[in-house]
């Protein structure tokens, strides 16, 4: 028997991690003369008044215009600038793909893509906004990195982060309050994944707001006698393979758990880790195929099939298939 | 410069692009034979900028985007003969392993081009972020570009410039080849425009007219609409065209827009066109 209490994770609070992002984009207003931010009339949602307040000259509200917004901003790296675009993650990559494509990822712009009320957590408004198919369009992009943080301190260091990375970067993040687990002054590492929980049976690689289910999965796990460890894969791309590796040789099987399509998603991403290098056992949770509808962020995480029952139910079906 | 030896310089770059576009049985000459005057007045008269070594921050130099990418040989060999890379490389145009891509990219390192465009549309709201870039950074070059009129039928275009006016983004010219042609016909068969003129004032843009093929016309306008940038308005140019303009069997067609000459009609047009500065 394994004993529950390894698998404790201190939690120092609840918040969103769009706000995350707003607190990020302040502190690098402050120490970052050449961050610029725009905006397409979401600025309270995107949590970005804090900037516009106090660095105005450096803000640009561009109106509901993204595919003109992300222009402008591949447009203001020419000459130094390192712009930020603020809006819905899903008019932050499908409303605009081919701007992305052409202007910023072929043209190697380094253009900051800030996406935020991704996947089903956005919640009441509906499948029109909840979108689940960004990772897997922007991370089939050359040069675009890709970065889904789980909590609102990881979120912020994040956004402060990717400032220093020369090129152009997807941060996906969302609305709804969740619990604050990782340390506030951890330096975030592009590609570089942290090992949450460490744990024998199984591995839980997740992402973005699937990180907390896939602890509470193991914590559930635990008292049933299962040993999981908890990978939180906060970059998709460049993708920590090293890691994942690592992981399914401790553990022979691999659970997935993302708030996207199960096509294209984090689990495409592993699944083609381990087909190459170590074919392991994988299970997935994730969304098939389907669009979102109204409902709760919590609603619909159970519906839908994202959920902590979820991940421990995958959890046991990959155990019983290691050989 | 003097006129006489702008024209020297167009009629060798519209013999680089027959060469060119024949060499590879691809390209477009028709838009770019009828933007050639215009981007050699620009670029060798007009322009504050430095061919070498080529800046991609731009920062003290005019900036120029060629929105409609697919004009890319004109484009190729005024850089060329301005010295941004050897005109010897003309001839890697659209070839393997090559810098000069079909339309123009920035992948491969070809100075003097900092957007990848040929997915129309997108050019005036890249120009807009770098004119924005200049005013943060006190600098008073300006931003150019070029679009096609076929290409304002794509949104994005008035998104900029509805932004482009109400932001008064004054260090932007932006220049339209009005030449009423596009791949399937003229454009007012296709989606007519409209009063393009009435558009981009209502949009509450600067709107100046010029003859694409009068070089002393092509000077003045553009000298015009410089002394008119830092008041608050965004210029739009609206020059007439011919596509195919300098060879008689292309001039006027939009049937020349995609197609490459074959080798008699090389020859042919070859024949209309004096080199001057020696065939790459």
């Amino acid at each position: 028997m394994i004993d529950s209490m390894e698998k404790h994770v201190e939690v120092t609070g609840k918040k969103d991690t769009r706000s995350g992002f707003g607190e990020g984009l302040h502190e690098l207003g402050k120490i970052n003369a050449n961050v610029v931010a725009l905006c397409a009339d979401l600025t309270g949602s995107l949590k970005m008044n804090a900037f516009e307040n106090d660095f105005p000259e450096r803000f640009f509200q561009v109106g509901i215009a993204e595919a003109n917004m992300m222009g402008i901003a591949a447009g203001m790296t020419v000459g130094g600038k390192i712009p930020y675009t603020g809006t819905f993650a899903n008019f932050s990559t499908g409303r605009v793909y081919d701007q992305i494509r052409q202007s910023i990822a072929y043209s190697q712009k380094n253009v900051k893509i800030c996406a935020s009320h991704a996947g089903l957590t956005l919640g009441e408004d509906g499948a029109t906004h909840q979108i689940l198919e960004d990772i897997g369009m922007m991370k089939m992009l050359p040069n675009m990195a890709v970065i889904v943080p789980c909590d609102f301190n990881q979120t912020k260091q994040a956004t402060i982060a990717i400032a220093d990375h020369d090129g152009p970067v997807y941060l996906r993040f969302g609305r709804p309050s969740v619990p604050i687990f990782t340390p506030a002054d951890k330096k975030f590492e592009i590609g570089k994944a942290d090992i949450i929980l460490e744990g024998a049976d199984v591995s839980i690689i997740a992402c973005g707001h699937l990180v907390w289910k896939a602890i509470e999965a193991a914590q559930q796990l635990a008292e049933q006698g299962i040993d999981a460890e908890v990978i939180n894969m906060h970059t998709i791309k460049p993708l920590d393979e090293a890691a994942i590796l690592a992981t399914a040789t401790k553990t022979g099987c691999v659970v997935t758990a993302e708030e996207h399509m199960l096509n294209g998603g984090l689990g495409d991403s592993v699944a083609q880790v381990l087909a190459r290098h170590l074919p392991t056992p994988q299970e997935y949770v994730g969304v098939n195929d389907s669009f979102g509808e109204s409902g709760t962020p919590d609603e619909l995480m159970a519906k839908y099939g994202i959920d902590t029952k979820d991940v421990i139910e995958a959890a046991k079906r990959v155990i019983g298939r290691k050989k | 410069m003097e006129i006489k030896e702008l024209e020297r310089i167009a009629s060798q770059t519209r013999r680089d692009i027959v060469r060119m576009v024949a060499a590879v049985n691809s390209g477009h000459p028709g838009g770019s034979l009828g933007c050639t005057d215009f981007l050699t007045v620009l670029y060798n008269h007009v322009m504050k900028h430095t061919p070498s070594p080529f800046s991609m921050d731009g920062i003290g130099e005019d900036v120029f985007y060629l929105s409609n990418g697919h004009i890319s040989p004109v484009w190729y060999s005024t850089l060329a003969r301005c010295g941004y890379f050897p005109v010897a490389e003309l001839g890697t145009f659209r070839k393997l392993g090559g810098r000069l891509q079909g339309h123009p990219s920035t992948d491969k390192g070809l100075p003097g081009i900092r957007a990848a465009s040929g997915s129309l549309g997108q050019g005036l709201s890249m120009a807009i972020g770098t004119a924005e870039t200049k005013k943060l950074n006190g600098d008073k070059s300006l931003v150019y570009t070029l679009h096609g009129d076929g290409e304002l039928q794509e949104g994005q275009i008035w998104e900029a410039a509805m932004y482009a006016a109400a932001k008064k983004i004054d260090n932007v010219i932006a220049t339209i080849d009005f030449n009423g042609r596009q791949i399937d016909g003229d454009v007012d068969d296709v989606l007519s425009l409209g009063n393009l003129k009435q558009k981009w004032q209502a949009f509450g843009w600067e709107v100046l007219e010029m003859d694409g093929h009068n070089m002393q016309e092509l000077i003045d306008t553009l000298s015009k609409a410089k002394s008119m940038t830092g008041q608050g308005k965004p210029i739009c140019i609206m020059m007439t065209t011919e596509m195919g303009q300098g060879v008689d069997f292309m001039v006027g067609s939009h049937k020349w827009h995609g197609v490459a000459p074959n080798e008699e009609q090389l020859a042919d047009a070859l024949s209309q066109l004096e080199e001057t500065l020696g065939d790459y």
